[in-house]
């Protein structure tokens, strides 16, 4: 699997936010194994020094994808993505930029209007989408190589409130590579997304807040490979009736 | 001059955007800087200068999902 060239083993991404502690955030981080983490940009206090929290992410060896969280405008959501390549030294952006403050949910207009501005600034973009395929289509069409669907609204931990429309993202865009963000709870809800035939799953709060996050790590990761490779195989066709697995040839008459 | 600097009133002594880190105590070498909602680059600030009333975003890293 690659992301703009990048090659990647693992096919979760974990977020690194509400973990219980920086040491339980780096121990998750270590327990599944992920290459990609994201991370964000806030506003520093005079005397701070956030480049703590930056040094404890790199000794993790992983890949940064900063966020543009929080942002509902496109100049919101651009000038945050050129802040964060600065002090992140990385072109990968996770672009958001939300719509509803309750929902969450993706202002899909001016997303493609800023993947297209990042895009020709020399950004690799990864857009926090709905399952749209037009939306789909045009960011694309901006300069976008992966597409981000989300599951259900970030923080909800609902699991796929749409799998059809994902299903139809696949058919639709079958070498773009997917990666469903947000709305993951479950372990079976990465699973689901796996064979479903996205690429990778983004989560955060699912393994954050947990009871033992640290497990959950593990646990989302044994899901996410287990559900990539009941993809891979091919599961067999749903039935409306039951089918005997069980030969009926030969079977006793014992009444 | 009085500026706003993560949406806090500071009255300054400095011209530019680089002297006013030094003054408000921004030492960070983690920081990324806007004025007025636009990105201005580290090798920038020296020559921003700034004016009454700007908007100054200084921002470091953070969790995130």
């Amino acid at each position: 699997m690659e992301f703009y060239g990048t090659p990647l083993t693992s096919r979760l991404l974990l977020g690194t936010a509400q973990y219980p502690s920086p040491r339980v955030l780096c121990d998750a981080i270590a327990a599944c194994e992920t290459e990609v983490i994201t991370v964000s940009l806030r506003r520093e206090t005079a005397g701070g020094d956030g480049s703590e929290f930056w040094q404890l992410l790199r000794q993790t060896g992983t890949r940064i994808l900063p966020n543009t969280a929080g942002c509902h405008t496109v100049q919101e959501a651009v000038t945050t993505a050129q802040m964060a390549r600065e002090i992140f030294a990385t072109d990968w952006i996770k672009l958001e930029v939300i719509g509803h403050a309750d929902s969450l949910q993706p202002d899909i207009f001016g997303l493609v209007e800023a993947a297209r501005i990042l895009s020709q600034d020399g950004f690799k973009v990864f857009p926090y989408t709905t399952e749209d395929l037009v939306v789909g289509e045009r960011l694309l069409q901006a300069g976008c190589e992966v597409l981000m669907p989300w599951g259900a609204p970030i923080g909800s931990g609902q699991g796929l409130r749409n799998p059809d429309g994902l299903r139809a993202m696949r058919a639709h865009f079958p070498q773009v590579p997917l990666i469903v963000d947000a709305g993951i709870g479950r372990p079976s809800d990465a699973a689901q997304a796996m064979e479903l035939g996205m690429d990778a799953v983004l989560l955060n709060t699912a393994v954050a807040k947990a009871g033992d996050p640290i497990a959950m790590a593990r646990a989302m990761s044994g899901a996410i490979k287990a559900g990539r490779q009941g993809y891979q195989a091919q599961p067999m066709p749903r039935r409306d009736m039951a089918v005997p697995s069980t030969p009926v040839l030969g079977l006793a008459e014992l009444t | 001059m009085i500026i706003s600097v993560n949406a806090e009133r500071h009255e300054i002594q400095s011209t530019t955007l680089e002297q006013t880190l030094v003054e408000l105590g921004f030492h960070s070498p983690a920081l990324a800087t806007a004025v007025n909602g636009s990105f201005v680059s580290r090798a920038k600030r020296g020559e921003t200068q700034l004016n009454d009333g700007d908007r100054i975003e200084i921002l470091a890293p953070m969790q995130g999902g």
